[in-house]
């Protein structure tokens, strides 16, 4: 089901540095780190090892099905994120 | 060097990026770092504790489940309390330690520059923000609430953070950390109504994703949004904007799409709108705004031009929100156009040439940038560059050591504390907190900081 971040991330990469399979962006070396509101985690590397949770210093990554309410469009979000370079719909 | 492979380092300022330096010298293996942490206030975490909003409290856990490990290691002291350009000086320092890092953040801001600026009932939203967290410099303000609209000018977080703070149900601020007398003084606010003024368009609010979304769950507050340049329903606006401004700007058309509902209180965001003017006798009455268009220069950078549409804001309160900055620091270079300590990628310099063994890191390098874990990679960069200077042998010896530090500091002010004083206060505070169920009741005035912590709270 995947770990998903949440609203309360400050950016400070904790989970990027512990992630044993390297599914979290941007990373601080990342060109977009600079300008990024959050991390991200990519669902389809997650192996749900859990290791990010508690290195959180905010407590911000939440199990795919424990999202609290408020934050449950992150699920799409951290997706996205990670899709951003696919073709666009342009329709103005 | 002491024995070559010691190296005693102050690091002024105890906000995120001072405790993230502290972290990664701590971290240094070829080097073994001794860390005094030189704190102004009685308490540490910068902004952190003054400056994130109230009802962030999830923000605020990084004091808890990281910074206050930091403090722990026998090789940090924390010297809180002491002003560094008062207390003692740069030169001082620069001798005493074998390195010092800056790390004051922005302790300053941008202004309007629009006559009427100095009428009463202008200030900067920087002053409430540190008021209504509780700030001891700032815990004396009086913010006069008892007009019907306030004017934010600003498109940022901060400028949502104080729209929020201004029409939030009290009853929730009731559940935080906010300062007890800015609570009260809310309770009595006639404010019904927040404008918040940004320069340029939908697509360039420098609000960040979360922020804004929280708009959309505010108890009790309409938003309205001039929706002219939104798109509609079933359009998807993707043009050349970025990933997350499209996620913005879906959420503007969102919240503009919603109906009103006849709440007590409003936010309305008022975009392509300057200043103009402060008009009124003594004290603001109104203001005078013009609407702007966009104008794509030379560089590619679309810029705001006022147009000939003046209108009139009847207002008693307008809290500018355009910018933090830095001020310059005695004995230090600065650079005036970006407000900051001169420096390159975290080395001070004077004109070319760096300065040995003198750093900065934080808001304070970069400017006011960034979230809290931005200052982390800023420390990082900082630090990589002191040990490098130490390996080659650039830095000159610490004329005194931690014990000799320590005691000519006490004797400039007896009233210096440590780490034990701030745990008597953070224990205290939440105690006092733990009775009427909020994270913890702050002490907001020296005096009463300093109380606390010499007593242990029981
Ligand atoms: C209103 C507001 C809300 C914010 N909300 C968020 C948020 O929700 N999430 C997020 O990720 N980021 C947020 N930020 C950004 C974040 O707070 C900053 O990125 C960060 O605090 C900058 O760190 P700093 O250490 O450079 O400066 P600061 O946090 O300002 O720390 C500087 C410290 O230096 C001390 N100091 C200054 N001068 C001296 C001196 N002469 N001697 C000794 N000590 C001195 C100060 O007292 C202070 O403690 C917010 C910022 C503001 C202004
Ligand atoms: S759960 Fe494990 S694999 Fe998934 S993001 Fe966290 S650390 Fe990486
Ligand atoms: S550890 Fe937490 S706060 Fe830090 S980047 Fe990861 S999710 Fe964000």
């Amino acid at each position: 089901m995947a770990y998903v971040i949440a609203a309360p991330c400050v950016a400070d990469y904790s989970c990027v540095e512990i992630c044993p399979v390297n599914c979290i962006s941007p990373g601080p070396d990342d060109g977009d780190f600079e300008a990024a509101e959050q991390m991200y985690i990519d669902p389809d590397t997650c192996i749900d090892c859990a290791a990010c949770v508690q290195v959180c210093p905010v407590l911000a990554i939440y199990k795919a099905e424990h999202l609290p309410e408020q934050w449950q469009h992150y699920q799409q979000i951290n997706r996205e994120y990670f899709q951003q370079a696919a073709p666009v719909e342009v329709r103005r | 060097m002491i024995d070559g492979k010691t190296l005693r380092v102050a690091v002024i300022g105890a906000g995120p990026a001072g405790m993230y330096a502290v972290e990664h010298l701590l971290q240094e293996a070829e080097f073994r770092c001794e860390v005094d942490l030189y704190e102004r206030l009685p308490t540490p975490y910068g902004l952190v504790r003054a400056g994130v909003a109230p009802d962030h409290p999830d923000k605020k856990r990084i004091g808890d489940r990281l910074f206050s490990y930091i403090l722990e290691s026998p090789r940090v002291r924390f010297i809180g309390n002491l002003e560094v350009g008062t207390h003692v000086r740069h030169a001082e320092l620069a001798d005493w330690y074998h390195a010092v890092i800056y790390s004051v953040g922005a302790g300053s801001d941008i202004r309007m520059g629009v006559p009427g600026e100095e009428l009463s009932g202008c200030h900067a939203a920087r002053e409430f923000v540190a008021w209504y967290n509780g700030h001891p410099d700032y815990s004396h303000l009086a913010f006069d609430l008892s007009c019907e609209r306030a004017v934010v000018v600003g498109n940022g977080n901060v400028a949502l953070d104080v729209a929020r703070i201004l029409t939030m149900p009290v009853a929730e601020l009731e559940k935080t950390d906010i300062a007890d007398y800015a609570l009260q003084a809310l309770r009595n606010s006639a404010i019904k109504e927040v404008v918040l003024l940004g320069r340029r368009g939908h697509f360039q609010g420098a609000f960040h994703n979360p922020e804004l979304e929280e708009l959309e769950r505010l108890a009790d507050v309409d938003i309205v949004i001039d929706s002219e340049d939104l798109p509609g329903e079933n359009e998807v606006v993707l043009d050349d904007a970025d990933w997350e401004t499209r996620r913005k700007v879906k959420t503007l058309a969102r919240l503009s799409r919603r109906p009103l509902t006849g709440a007590p209180r409003r936010i309305v965001l008022r975009f392509l709108t300057s200043p103009v003017e402060l008009l009124g006798d003594q004290k603001v009455e109104q203001m005078l705004v013009v609407e702007n268009h966009l104008e794509r220069g030379d560089d590619g950078v679309l810029r705001a031009r006022p147009t000939e549409k003046e209108s009139l804001i009847d207002t008693g309160l307008v809290l500018r929100a355009i910018g933090y900055r830095g001020y310059p620091f005695p004995g230090l270079p600065f650079d005036d156009q970006r407000g900051v300590i001169d420096n390159r990628d975290g080395r001070v310099v004077e004109g070319d040439l760096p300065v040995p063994g003198v750093y900065v890191t934080g808001w304070i390098k970069r400017g006011p940038r960034g979230v809290i874990g931005s200052n982390k990679k800023c420390a990082r960069d900082t630090v990589r560059c002191l040990l490098k200077d130490a390996r080659d042998g650039h830095l000159s010896p610490a004329a005194l050591n931690a014990d000799q530090v320590l005691s000519e500091l006490a004797g400039r002010n007896p009233a210096l504390l440590g780490l034990e004083g701030w745990r008597n206060i953070d224990r205290g505070e939440r105690l006092a907190g733990a009775h009427q169920g909020r994270p913890r009741i702050k002490y907001t005035d020296t005096e009463t900081l300093l109380r606390s912590a010499a007593a242990p709270a029981g």
